[in-house]
């Protein structure tokens, strides 16, 4: 087994709470390295109260199974994680679904801008900094007339 | 350093459950969603720091006698007014930011913990613009302050009081408990106090 096999099984495991996008496409799969028959995989978590961490690592420990091995995962919180990790793939999957993707830090820091994911304009209003997960804030869309759910730049 | 996380992870844990308290009865519903969302995100930095102390980070932070508990009286007290819990709120986040930014270049969790309290500072300061010519709200945080000061050591006072514009006054300092605790204690404790030995979770 390669380090490549187990990259690609993991891109088949959804995120539990927005499936479209894969722990790939999340950017939380830090590294892999496979010695012996065993995958180490070092895992970055998103938002630290997201309920979801838990079921991302039973995941990733039965896709390894899956593939005949046994999966030591370590949880690292340090800073390594940022919504800058989300892959351009991500993204586009993310905007499709109707979520708008976080812009990149260095664009956020320095505009206000949001996008309506489903017409593209920018007149877009912050209805609420929180929603129904940590990672997501809720804006209305002034073209389109749409409310939509905005994936928190962080 | 481990003395200073407890207090720190302690802090987080008790105001996320008292923000948790709103969930259900806030004024406006945008914000049964802030206050939940807060208390899930503070309990999250809780658990993060309970696991850098301990292998169990549950029993760090539930199998602890009532005194055992480091949380500045701050955050014990039970405020169901809305003036009061947005002035706790405002206060907390402004003394929290100058904890954890200090924090941030020893410890890399603090660095994530500040991407994600960046959001409960914008919500902190967006009730603040609004509600900081109200007296009720004035009230409030001129009776919070001296708990406010004991969420932070004496040196980073002067910063918390140069942010909030109000002088240093004696504090009600880390280390002692409000009676508003033991009822909290109570209510946070009593499944793991409850459940039979070798339960799982």
């Amino acid at each position: 087994m390669t380090a490549e096999q187990v990259w690609a099984a993991f891109d088949e495991i959804p995120d539990p709470e927005i499936p479209v996008v894969s722990l790939v496409d999340l950017g939380v799969i830090r590294s892999v390295d496979v010695q012996n028959g065993r995958v180490h995989v070092e895992f970055t978590p998103t938002f630290l109260g997201c309920p979801a961490l838990e079921a991302m690592v039973r995941a990733i420990e039965g896709k390894v199974g899956e593939l005949g091995a046994e999966a030591e995962v370590e949880v690292v919180n340090d800073d390594s994680w940022s919504t800058d990790k989300i892959t351009a793939a991500g993204r586009e999957k993310l905007r499709e679904a109707g979520f708008a993707p976080p812009a990149p830090r260095l664009v956020q820091l320095q505009s206000q801008v949001h996008r309506c994911p489903y017409c593209g304009s920018t007149e877009t209003k912050l209805e609420n900094l929180f929603g129904p997960t940590p990672c997501r804030s809720l804006r209305y869309c002034a073209s389109c007339r749409q409310p939509f759910e905005q994936f928190k730049t962080i | 350093m481990n003395e200073l996380l407890l207090g720190l992870a302690d802090d987080e844990l008790v105001i996320g459950w008292r923000d948790s308290e709103w969930t259900g009865i806030a004024p406006m519903l945008e914000e049964d969603v802030a206050f939940s969302s807060i208390a899930q995100n503070e309990i999250g930095h809780a658990r993060a720091v309970y696991q850098l102390l301990s292998d169990d980070a549950d029993a760090l932070a539930f199998d602890r006698a009532l005194d055992d508990y480091r949380c500045a009286p701050l955050v014990e007290l039970c405020l169901l007014d809305w003036a009061h819990a947005i002035a706790r709120r405002w206060l907390y986040e402004v003394a929290d930011e100058i904890r954890i930014t200090a924090l941030m270049g020893e410890l890399p969790l603090a660095a994530k913990i500040n991407r994600e309290e960046a959001y409960h500072r914008m919500h902190a300061e967006m009730w603040h613009e609004r509600l900081r010519d109200e007296p009720r709200f004035r009230t409030a945080v001129a009776e919070l302050w001296p708990y406010a000061l004991g969420v932070l050591p004496p040196e980073q006072r002067d910063a918390l009081s140069a942010r909030v514009g109000l002088p240093i006054v004696d504090a009600f300092e880390r280390g002692t408990h409000t009676d508003e605790l033991a009822p909290l204690w109570e209510e946070m404790t009593v499944v793991r106090r409850s459940a039979p030995a070798g339960a799982q979770w």
